[in-house]
């Protein structure tokens, strides 16, 4: 039994939550870069090269890509042998009213979603909590800005929907989004389970880099033949018009009841963020 | 070639403009999302008096991360304008006649900008830190309880903005893709 105390917990998550929103992973960057070689819509071009711009001077000033910096959707993936000392939930809080405040991110959480006043510190965190065999701590930050957030959908299909119904609702759920969520999106999709863990499955979905597909061959072509499709719509970098509508398109599976066929569709934007450190 | 547009935009100005200019705007202009339309609505209702200069004036939709010491602003991206649809038409028949934000608009909010004159640009989502450095001065001039929400004066520079809709109901959502479609 290894012991942690709550407050590496915050110090890391106030670390996660400010390198998430400053600095995008590579596999993002690249996607975009290529993105821009392969766009033949010279306005599109013009949309990709300002979008690589913004995140270079982000970086540069060590300021947020976007000012969404958004909800903190904190994953922690804990191994059965760790002993944590303290309140965990106050010290993924913690981590995120520090995170917030000192690297000069927005604060965008209301307290209550009808009555709706200004947390002032971006708590709570969205927390997701993981038992995994093992010692150690996993945490990933992933901030997730609301515009994208909104345009996201679910659906209880049919069996006999089958994979057809799977492919025309998530096409269906992006051309409705149209410029919206700021194309080019990433999307993440959800397939089993039940309503809310297809909802869950999108959203880990998107912490995956889009430069890897899924391990499954068939899920991995599915998602190959999505992306292809969806880039077939013409919305284009802001809904003006090209070819590159998504960055990418990542699917998680899961069993699911004899009787349904949820999909979620969890939608992202071109600044999807995520940073992990295992402690 | 970018049309320069210095604030006020006067609805000559706004009428001339057509989907898919390309503008950098500069002079004054104001921000204010949801939570702030709301109030200035509720004003209206009321016949109060506003907190800014409604004629010929630019609302742009955004909620900037804070200021680091020594900057003017945060990061300052628009955000999703169908949230103000319920209160733009209102603003508008008071003689707003630019909005700056991103996504789709309503008809209610489209129909008012072809009745009394009235541009919705759009900036690129996304891209607060570019947007951030075209911001020259900042002050928050009603609200400040909204925090990022609250409605602030802006100063800009050649603040890049592309006519999505204009006061005759052209729409770059519609033209850009389907003329992307019918070349590829």
């Amino acid at each position: 039994m290894r012991t942690v105390d709550a407050i590496t917990i915050t110090n890391t998550v106030k670390k996660l939550c400010i390198e998430a929103n400053c600095f995008l992973s590579n596999d993002i960057k690249n996607c975009i870069r290529n993105a821009h070689i392969k766009e033949p819509w010279q306005q599109a071009k013009e949309i990709l090269c300002h979008i690589m711009e913004n995140y270079q001077i982000a970086e540069q000033k060590n300021q947020p890509v976007c000012q969404d910096t958004g909800v903190a959707c904190v994953f922690l993936k804990i191994g059965q042998d760790v002993h944590i000392t303290g309140d965990i939930n106050e010290a993924i809080n913690e981590g995120v009213r520090q995170g917030y405040r000192d690297g000069y991110l927005r604060k965008s959480v209301v307290a209550d979603p009808l009555n709706r006043v200004n947390t002032g510190d971006n708590t709570p965190a969205m927390t997701y909590i993981e038992l995994v065999p093992g010692d150690q701590i996993e945490i990933t930050v992933a901030p997730k800005g609301f515009g994208s957030e909104n345009m996201s959908r679910i659906a209880m299909l049919r069996p006999s929907d089958g994979l057809e119904g799977v492919k025309k609702f998530v096409k269906q759920t992006v051309f409705d989004a149209g410029p919206n969520p700021c194309p080019p999106i990433v999307v993440g999709v959800g397939i089993g389970g039940t309503f809310d863990k297809a909802a869950y499955l999108a959203k880990v979905a998107l912490l995956r880099p889009v430069d890897r597909p899924n391990k499954a061959p068939f899920y991995a072509q599915l998602e190959k033949d999505l992306l292809e499709e969806i880039n077939s719509l013409g919305i284009g970098p802001q809904g003006f018009g090209g070819k590159t509508t998504a960055l990418a398109v990542n699917i998680e599976y899961f069993p699911t009841h004899i009787a349904g066929l949820p999909v979620a569709v969890n939608i992202n934007c071109h600044v999807t963020r995520h940073k992990t450190e295992v402690i | 070639m970018a049309i320069k547009i210095n604030t006020p935009l006067t609805k000559t100005t706004a009428r001339g403009l057509k989907a898919g200019d390309s503008c950098l705007i500069s002079g004054i202009i104001y921000t204010a999302r949801d939570a702030a339309h709301k109030r200035l609505c509720e004003l209206i209702a009321h016949n109060k008096p506003l907190p800014l200069d409604i004629k010929d004036s630019i609302i742009y939709y955004v909620g900037p991360t804070p200021a680091k010491p020594g900057e003017v602003i945060g990061s300052a991206g628009p955000t999703t304008s169908y949230r103000m649809d319920a209160y733009s038409p209102a603003l508008i028949s008071l003689g707003q006649t630019g909005m700056i934000g991103k996504g789709k608009r309503g008809p209610e909010v489209i129909e008012a900008m072809k009745k009394y004159g009235a541009v919705y640009f759009g900036a690129i989502g996304g891209c607060g830190a570019l947007l951030s450095k075209c911001i020259k001065k900042a002050e928050v001039i009603a609200y400040d309880d909204l925090g990022a929400e609250a409605i602030r004066r802006l100063e800009v520079e050649d603040f890049p903005a592309v006519v999505v809709i204009d006061s005759e109901g052209n729409n770059l959502y519609e033209i850009g893709p389907a003329n992307y479609l019918e070349k590829n």
